[in-house]
């Protein structure tokens, strides 16, 4: 490639997708969900990028969105040096051989009505590739790289395990040996052990064919182990982008704070130890995202600049260029955010957090508020209660 | 011929696993087999219900023997030495002309042109069941295409298509059929064409219900994420998500379009005579039942309510055994 920027496969700029909400009347003010709202991240060939976050912090989207599968709002993907956000799905057809996706629930993305040979064939048989014997034998090739029994070749995806369904589902993206595999939580729907198994499928197939992957989950500590770079996603938004080790070691934004005070311990002292951080309140929503910095009804460190000014990804408190954080009060290391309360008030953070709160809620939080102009310690405890 | 598929189906799935039927073939369970039905279960459970179920097992051989009927229908004549259309003006009328009742000779009596009731009622069975099968294929055929589609492409053609079957379903069937025979020649293919376009309506909803569901699927937006287009997706991966609900469909409007075609050809706007048709007997009987001609009413009309009751039933059992919430099998 002669491209400067050799090294990155991928480049993401300020990607945008909303979803329109279907109003229930025609004079009514047209809604959208703010699914992806503004990412931007750059994807190193042969690297795995993590993307981690919550259920509904629009990851799911991201990943279709560089797939192609949804028509972007607005931004740009550069795949390969190539632009392809406008791209009409014809033109995106040969694209379709170089990014691939595997799925989270490997029964739903496995079509239950037809043979596995067929669903692993598919690829040969869109772009033309194979046919005949000769796609017969490249799908048992592949059924075999992938841990599978060839012979099993006629069954249908409900005679075979959860692990063995989504190594079919790893089959069909590798069957092209694609640059890019968007793993949108493969490994979520399965057993801890079956998990172990097709994480190192993975890691195999990306040493043996040079893939790149983006990997998708809400599991941070698979995310940690797979991972070279991690994105965390908040509300259609990057809080933060780190190489894992540096995320994990020195989480600059209280959201990845709360995250990684989540993850389990294997050591139960240890576990005992630490404090676990546990937000207030429910991811607000989507089509009214609140302003600011979009996890400020949620922070424990809260400010009123949290509320008025939405922060850049940078940078913060001397971290190298690869580490970012979106946050006006990043974290030092070794601070402990229970040890934080928020400097706003409780019930404006309600109200800017999109009024998800029932009305009950608001009124502990408006006693919670006043709480703590005299005694902060008891305005926790009440935060803690809900 | 939707419904012998399914009879074929019941004898081929013998093997496999064998219930204490008339067969009376000794029950075996190896665990291969176990492992087999495990994947095909929505059809082998729907087989296996199929099997257990008394009334679909009267309507299928009931239907076996209207088939047997219809094919012999020749034979039969031929061995009783009466044509369908053959007039017997000595034999076959009484001293005034009028219809004979059943007798040794004639089986089923004889119709106001002396013909043989028997026979014209055995190879009314061909039209009937040739024009019911077809005009279902046709509806089913376009109902799938036209379901796949509205539900898949969404947005204009969706509205476009459900639109159209509103027309279709607003205008009532016999005034569209009349109008539509009264202006060409009524004729087979014409009867053939218009109940089997006019029944499209029913299982393109259906269609139409299931694929907007069905897209939604992961295993869709793989396929799109792999770069197949619209057609791909819906006639390969789509389509064979669909054919159970199309069978259970199909096979609950092949009596619908019998008694339609009946229907016209009661009305005089179906099969042109002198071809043997239930409803034209049924209607050329309508003079003469009250003078007490009662043979040349009863069996033309025993004979369509028997097959269309038949088909009614086994579509019903198909519908039940295909559910998945039908308990038959854990019984």
């Amino acid at each position: 490639m002669s491209t400067p920027d050799n090294d990155v496969l991928l480049r993401v700029d300020n990607l945008v997708k909303y979803f329109p909400v279907k109003s229930s009347g025609y004079f009514q003010k047209r809604e959208y969900v703010h699914a992806v709202d503004g990412v931007s991240l750059s994807v190193r060939r042969g690297e795995t990028f993590g993307i981690v976050g919550e259920t509904g912090s629009g990851k799911s989207t991201l990943g279709r969105s560089i797939a192609r599968l949804y028509d972007i709002t607005a931004g740009s993907i550069t795949f390969d040096g190539e632009e392809i956000s406008r791209h009409s799905q014809r033109r995106m057809r040969p694209l379709r051989r170089q990014i691939q996706m595997i799925f989270q629930d490997p029964m739903g993305s496995l079509n239950p009505r037809r043979r596995v040979g067929s669903i692993i064939g598919d690829p040969f048989a869109i772009h033309g590739l194979a046919t005949g014997a000769e796609r017969k034998r490249r799908v048992q090739d592949l059924m075999e790289r992938v841990g599978l029994n060839p012979e099993h070749f006629n069954r249908f995806p409900a005679e075979f395990s959860g692990g063995q369904r989504q190594r079919i589902g790893v089959a069909r993206a590798l069957a092209f040996q694609p640059k890019l595999i968007i793993c949108d939580e493969p490994v979520s729907a399965l057993d801890v052990s079956i998990q172990a198994q097709v994480i190192n499928l993975l890691a195999d197939l990306q040493a043996e064919f040079g893939l790149t992957y983006i990997f998708i989950a809400h599991d941070l500590s698979v995310v940690r182990h797979v991972s070279n770079n991690v994105a965390v996603m908040y509300l259609g938004q990057l809080t933060e982008i780190a190489p894992a080790d540096d995320l994990f070691t020195v989480a600059r934004h209280p959201y990845t704070g709360a995250l990684l005070s989540a993850v389990p311990l294997p050591d139960p002292d240890q576990s005992e130890r630490r404090e676990q951080i546990i937000l207030v309140g429910d991811v607000p929503s989507p089509i009214a995202p609140p302003s600011g910095c979009r996890f400020h009804p949620r922070c424990p460190k809260a400010a009123p600049v949290c509320v008025s000014t939405v922060p850049v990804l940078e940078p913060k408190l001397g971290d190298r260029p690869v580490h970012v954080a979106a946050c006006h009060l990043p974290m030092a290391q070794g601070e402990n955010l229970a040890d934080f309360h928020p400097t706003i008030a409780a019930a404006q953070r309600v109200i800017e957090g999109g009024g998800l709160l029932s009305g009950d809620e608001a009124e502990v939080s408006t006693v919670a508020a006043e709480a703590l102009a005299t005694a902060p310690d008891a305005a926790q405890s009440e935060g803690r209660r809900q | 011929m939707s419904s012998s598929p399914e009879v074929r189906g019941r004898h081929a799935g013998k093997p496999a696993v064998t219930s204490g039927s008339a067969a009376g073939t000794a029950t075996m369970e190896l665990p291969p087999a176990a492992k087999k039905i495990e994947g095909r279960s929505p059809w082998r459970l729907a087989l296996e219900r199929l099997r257990k179920d008394r009334a679909a097992k009267v309507a299928a051989g009931t239907i076996t023997v209207i088939v047997l009927c219809a094919l012999l229908a020749p034979l039969i004549a031929s061995w009783i030495g009466h044509g369908p259309n053959q007039q017997f003006i000595d034999t076959g009328l009484d001293a005034e002309g009028n219809p004979l009742a059943p007798s040794g000779t004639f089986f089923f009596g004889t119709d106001s042109n002396g013909r043989d009731l028997f026979i014209r009622v055995l190879y009314g069975a061909r039209i009937s069941l040739v024009v019911g099968v077809l005009a279902t294929l046709i509806s089913v055929a376009l109902g799938t295409f036209f379901g796949l589609v509205a539900g898949y492409l969404g947005g204009v053609v969706d509205s476009l298509i459900a639109r159209l079957i509103d027309v279709v379903l607003s205008i009532p069937f016999l005034v569209i059929a009349i109008s539509i025979a009264y202006i060409s020649h009524p004729g087979f293919w014409l009867v053939v064409f218009v109940v089997g376009v006019l029944a499209f309506t029913y299982p393109a909803r259906i269609v139409r219900g299931q694929v907007i569901s069905l897209k939604e699927k992961e295993y869709v937006e793989a396929a799109r994420a792999l770069g197949a287009g619209p057609m791909r997706i819906m006639f390969i991966d789509l389509l064979p998500n669909v054919v159970a609900q199309v069978i259970v469909y199909g096979s609950l409007l092949i009596p619908l379009a019998i008694v339609s075609e009946a229907s016209l050809s009661f009305l005089g706007v179906g099969i042109p005579p002198p071809t043997a048709d239930w409803g034209a007997m049924i209607n050329d009987a309508s003079g003469y039942y009250q003078a007490g001609f009662w043979w040349y009413l009863l069996f033309p009309a025993l004979a369509l309510l028997i097959t269309t009751l038949a088909f009614n039933i086994l579509g019903d059992s198909v519908r039940d055994a295909m559910d998945p919430r039908g308990a038959g099998i854990y019984e």
